[in-house]
């Protein structure tokens, strides 16, 4: 084993760059900047492209051009950055524009403070879009994650053309950390679907089979179509209420009817336990010491770590649910994906913990709501 | 052969009878001919408002979005798509609400063509007054346009260092040829085209063909190449000098070379002041964690103020996989400043007598039962900035956490040539 030492934020741009992104811009922000720092080093020099966006808002529209053009596209921001990207995250969600986008989250409201943590985003990143469609978050809970899971977000982004966020933080993005890079395992990466040779292109009608259409990069042969405004298959704009009903019925299911096959997560279970945590991002690095610290003392919890926020992989809550009475939901805010927990398992009693003041949750306030 | 035209069959212009841009999307349809260009060798990118159509009537490349972007879009494409002509369209409007995008096209001068149809106002929404809108007009936004001055985007744009600026008009004869020389022009080329909004802006305001050929004549006449902003176009630019950028080497690991002296997890908080080098000196720390095949986690905390203020390192040291990684129960507590120690004052009442707490001059430390080591840096000769790599020197003197070997193999990976050697005679002052 041969340890290297990485921040968060470095472990991101080496997966971007061994998924295949070449493109990268971003406006500079605390805790993000580092992201951009690693990129600059990384792409150039490989003959990819890195930006600085005369702000968040061209960022994320250089990506946007950049994907549409058939390059793998990222950028990397802090909430005040994704309050800014909001437009351009509804463009992409809308128009099915592959683009990984980094939310290295900050204490908020507002700039709050640029360098402290938190995991105040995670329904910001779901709702950050007009329409209300919906989008896929993953949160990282350390450095391998950030360098496995922004893998994953383009092999996602990519297979289901459409924005991918990576809820990361502060805690993670700029915490050094020991780590094999080279002995982590690294998914097989997946490409968008081509639109086939010789045959008419419709830019948003589905593949055959699928739910997501055909890709012809802007410049290529086969013209391509891209629009923000409502369309049919054709990519023109269009009010019938038909086509439009079909298009957003589709952007959502095929994200929520795919979840079930990209619902990472580790689960521990505790046979003849009564409680499930629930934990995401950095706060599941504390909840891990107080699960073994209380299996130590006798009173064994199990824990289900999510890395898959969005959309909410029911299926997988339900299944580590089912033989616990009591779910315990720890996150740095004051309770935002408790909520969903909630609402899919209404018949169990579903308990909150948590905090938004800059300072980790540390594993005694966790064993503390545990025995609560 | 191309088509003898580009304009889209299947989706006729739909502009209202006597609008400009219907003139302006004829003309540049004869541009594209005259310049022998095929579809696919073309990407329309347009705005919002009436000129966010003219993607929709080329049968071309293209890209329409979000108000006032369309130049970030247009950015991205041609950046990666070097070879395609990308056109964008934008209004008045656009060029309002995506002025800072308009600023930064023409101090980057990638070679993209920016049509600006200038109509003086919002003709979709209702007629409201825009960036360009005359003060005498009479529009949508009641007594408003009367107060902000008209923008002059040729002079904006030859000031933030576009070297193709052109004013001109819908009506004149040579359009055409002026977007001909836009498009082939190897570099950002402005051009802001006035023109008749029939729907919205002559119902209430007279202008004709002849007036607005007046007000250009009365105007700078411009159209051409900027001399003092010619440089090489941006894509060109950039290759050039990524080509010249080293490629980053992946992350090189340490291996363990000795083992720690102690075999339990080990936590050090460095309390320090920004500009005291407190998250190098962690780094090296954890990086000597590695060299004796420990996992290592460094948590860093600080004001946003950069040479002011706390500086704080957080350092686990452990033989196992480190989950939790806020400090818990330090072994070593470093203090190099007093803002540091004031961070972090009320953890000092828990620190058992287990604990090593190294104290730089001049910091007070709160009561502890801790075991105080004094560190006389002033009779080491050594500098306040380096207060933070030496105090490791003292802990591996002390064979706690790090010894002599690890802290060598450490320096050894984070420093090169001439700082490696400066600092490894700074820290053998400590020795000594």
């Amino acid at each position: 084993m041969t340890l290297s030492l990485l921040e968060g934020n470095e472990a991101v741009a080496w997966g971007a760059f061994d998924a295949g992104c070449r493109f990268f811009a971003g406006y500079p922000i605390t805790p993000a900047t580092t992201i951009y720092n690693t990129m600059l080093a990384l792409l150039p020099p490989a003959g990819g492209i890195v930006l600085q966006g005369e702000d968040e808002i061209a960022s994320l529209g250089y990506c946007l051009g950049a994907s549409m053009a058939g390059y793998k596209a990222m950028t990397a921001t802090s909430g005040p950055g994704i309050s800014l990207y909001s437009e351009h995250i509804s463009f992409a969600i809308a128009s099915e524009i592959p683009v990984v986008i980094v939310d290295v989250q900050r204490l908020g409201p507002s700039t709050g403070y640029a360098t402290k943590g938190a995991d105040g985003d995670v329904q910001f990143l779901r709702w950050s879009n007009s329409g209300g469609a919906p989008a896929i978050v993953l949160a990282p809970v350390d450095a391998a994650d950030c360098y496995t899971l922004t893998m994953q977000a383009f092999n996602l982004a990519e297979t289901y053309r459409c924005p991918v966020f990576l809820a990361s933080s502060k805690e993670i993005g700029q915490t050094r950390e020991s780590l094999d890079l080279s002995a982590l395992k690294r998914p097989p990466l997946q490409e968008r679907s081509m639109q086939p040779a010789e045959s008419e292109y419709l830019p948003f009608r589905p593949a055959p089979g699928g739910q997501v259409p055909y890709f012809a990069p802007i410049g290529g042969r086969v013209l391509s179509r891209q629009t923000s405004s409502t369309h049919g298959e054709n990519g023109y704009i269009t009010a019938d209420p038909k086509e439009v009903q079909a298009l957003v019925e589709r952007l959502d299911r095929k994200l929520t009817g795919a979840v079930e096959s990209f619902s990472y997560h580790r689960l521990w279970p505790a046979p003849g336990g009564e409680t499930l945590l629930i934990t995401y991002g950095v706060t599941s690095r504390a909840a891990r010491h107080a699960c073994r610290e209380l299996a130590a003392g006798g009173r064994p919890v199990a824990h289900l770590v999510l890395k898959t926020l969005w959309p909410v992989p029911e299926e997988l809550l339900r299944a580590a649910a089912a033989d616990y009475a009591r779910v315990l939901v720890v996150e740095a805010n004051l309770g935002q994906y408790v909520r969903e927990v909630q609402r899919v398992l209404p018949q169990k009693q579903v308990e909150f913990f948590g905090r938004m003041d800059g300072k980790l949750i540390s594993p005694a306030e966790i064993k503390e709501a545990v025995r609560a | 052969m191309p088509e003898k035209t580009l304009l889209n069959h299947s989706r006729p212009p739909i502009f209202c009878p006597g609008c400009s841009h219907d003139q302006v999307l004829r003309s540049l349809d004869k541009a594209f001919l005259n310049l022998g260009l095929a579809g696919h060798q073309i990407c329309m990118v347009s705005d919002i408002g009436c000129s966010g159509f003219f993607d929709v009537f080329f049968n071309t490349h293209a890209m329409h979005g979000v108000h006032g972007r369309a130049l970030t879009y247009a950015a991205g494409i041609k950046l990666c798509q070097p070879e395609l002509n990308v056109v964008v369209t934008m209004g008045d409007g656009g060029l309002g609400i995506g002025a800072a995008h308009v600023i930064a096209a023409c101090r980057r001068n990638l070679d993209l063509t920016l049509l600006v149809l200038n109509n003086y106002n919002f003709g979709m929404t209702g007629g409201q007054y825009s960036a360009t809108t005359p003060n005498e007009a009479v529009v949508g936004s009641g007594f408003l346009n009367k107060l902000d001055k008209p923008l002059d985007l040729p002079a904006l744009a030859a000031a933030a260092g576009a070297p193709f600026v052109c004013r001109c008009s819908t009506y004149q004869k040579d359009l055409t040829e002026t977007l001909e020389r836009a498009i082939t022009y190897k570099g950002f080329s402005v051009v802001e085209i006035h023109g008749i909004c029939p729907g919205r802006f002559t119902k209430r305001n007279k202008i004709t063909p002849q007036s607005i050929a007046q007000d250009l004549a009365a105007k700078e006449q411009v159209c051409g190449e900027v001399a003092a902003n010619q440089r090489q176009e941006y894509g060109l630019a950039y290759g050039r000098e990524a080509a010249a950028q080293p490629a980053l080497p992946r992350p090189l690991g340490i291996e363990p070379l000795c083992q720690a002296p102690q075999q339990t997890r080990q936590e050090v908080v460095i309390l320090g002041a920004a500009g005291q080098r407190i998250i190098t000196a962690g780094e090296v720390l954890a990086l000597a964690g590695l060299a004796a095949g420990l996992h290592a986690s460094q948590k860093n905390e600080y004001n946003v103020t950069v040479l002011r203020g706390p500086s704080i390192s957080d350092l686990i040291l452990s033989p196992e996989p480190i989950a939790y990684n806020g400090a818990q129960r330090p072994s070593v507590v470093i203090a190099l400043s007093h803002e540091g120690v004031e961070r972090r004052r009320g953890g000092f009442a828990g620190l058992g007598p287990e604990v090593l707490i190294l104290q730089a001059p001049g910091v007070e430390l709160p009561p502890s039962a801790g075991r105080v080591l004094a560190m006389d840096f002033k009779g080491m000769g050594i500098k306040a900035a380096d207060w933070a790599l030496a105090s490791l020197a003292v802990l591996a003197r002390q064979n706690q956490v790090l010894n002599q070997q690890m802290l060598v193999a450490a320096l050894e990976a984070r420093f090169q040539d001439k700082t490696l050697a400066a600092v490894k005679e700074t820290l053998a002052r400590v020795a000594s």
